[in-house]
């Protein structure tokens, strides 16, 4: 029992090691903002979950555990807030390019505000 | 344990350092903050891996910890993001940082040489001499 555990623990830790190697690679060789913004969820989330139950499954104690939740609850909490803080302040900012997007909803909703904004003054 | 434990080594390693190459190329503050953000997600990994090679539980608060301060860093530099002039977000060469350090040691000196003038060339009128003038004596007087 204590076997299999261990080999499931193991595999865990090594899918999400891979996930966050293939972060780092996506890191260095995405072209822009968001493409790498994308890349860096990969050990941010899925990883860190699949280590997560990796160190859960080796440690097998209670208290431990749940600690181990506290952190997965926190990084999926706080994952997407920071990730959406940081692309939309890049949009603002202009590092996104446009042209690259396929549907672009808050440069039309952007205009529409300002617009709306001039006719109220 | 010991064959999975040193690939999970090398695959992290090698994560941070990818994401460090990409903070010092930049391009731009959120591009490095992207990064930064992923390299405490792998510092998180590591913390993990360690727990589960040793078996020890004192290192999962740590692992708490870290997941709260890597938010508050990038969300802190997401928040005053601003536009940033062509070229300038990117690290400076030797030869740059010299030239900068020269100007500001220049301006240093002029300050210096400034403030020289002012305060040691002129006339004697400390706050000494004004204290003994007044009713020829007082708080002064035993001098």
């Amino acid at each position: 029992m204590t076997t299999v555990l261990d080999v499931l623990a193991a595999i865990c830790l090594l899918a999400g090691s891979a996930l966050a190697f293939a972060a780092g690679l996506g890191l260095l060789r995405f072209p822009d903002l968001l493409a790498r913004s994308h890349a860096a969820t990969k050990p941010q989330v899925l990883g860190l979950l699949l280590m997560l139950l990796g160190v859960a499954l080796r440690l097998r104690w209670g208290p431990a555990i749940w600690m181990l939740v506290l952190v997965a609850l926190f990084q999926m909490v706080t994952a997407p807030v920071a990730a959406h803080m940081v692309t939309r302040a890049g949009y603002r900012t202009g590092k996104v390019d446009s042209r690259a997007l396929v549907v672009d909803e808050l440069t039309d909703d952007l205009h529409a505000a300002a617009e709306e904004q001039d006719l109220t003054d | 344990m010991t064959v999975v434990v040193v690939l999970c080594a090398v695959l992290l390693t090698a994560a941070a350092v990818l994401a460090l190459v990409r903070v010092e190329r930049g391009p731009s503050m959120l591009d490095r903050t992207i990064a930064l953000d992923t390299l405490t997600a792998v510092l998180v990994g590591a913390v993990a891996v360690h727990a589960a090679w040793t078996r020890r539980t004192d290192t999962v608060p740590v692992l708490v910890a870290l997941s709260l301060i890597g938010f508050v860093g990038s969300v802190a530099i997401a928040r005053f993001a601003s536009v940033e002039p062509e070229g300038e977000g990117r690290v400076l060469t030797r030869e740059e940082v010299a030239a900068l350090e020269l100007d500001r040691m220049d301006a240093e000196d002029a300050e210096r040489r400034d403030t020289d003038a002012e305060h040691h060339g002129g006339g004697a009128e400390g706050d000494v001499r004004r204290v003994e003038e007044p009713d020829g004596g007082g708080e002064g007087g035993d001098r």
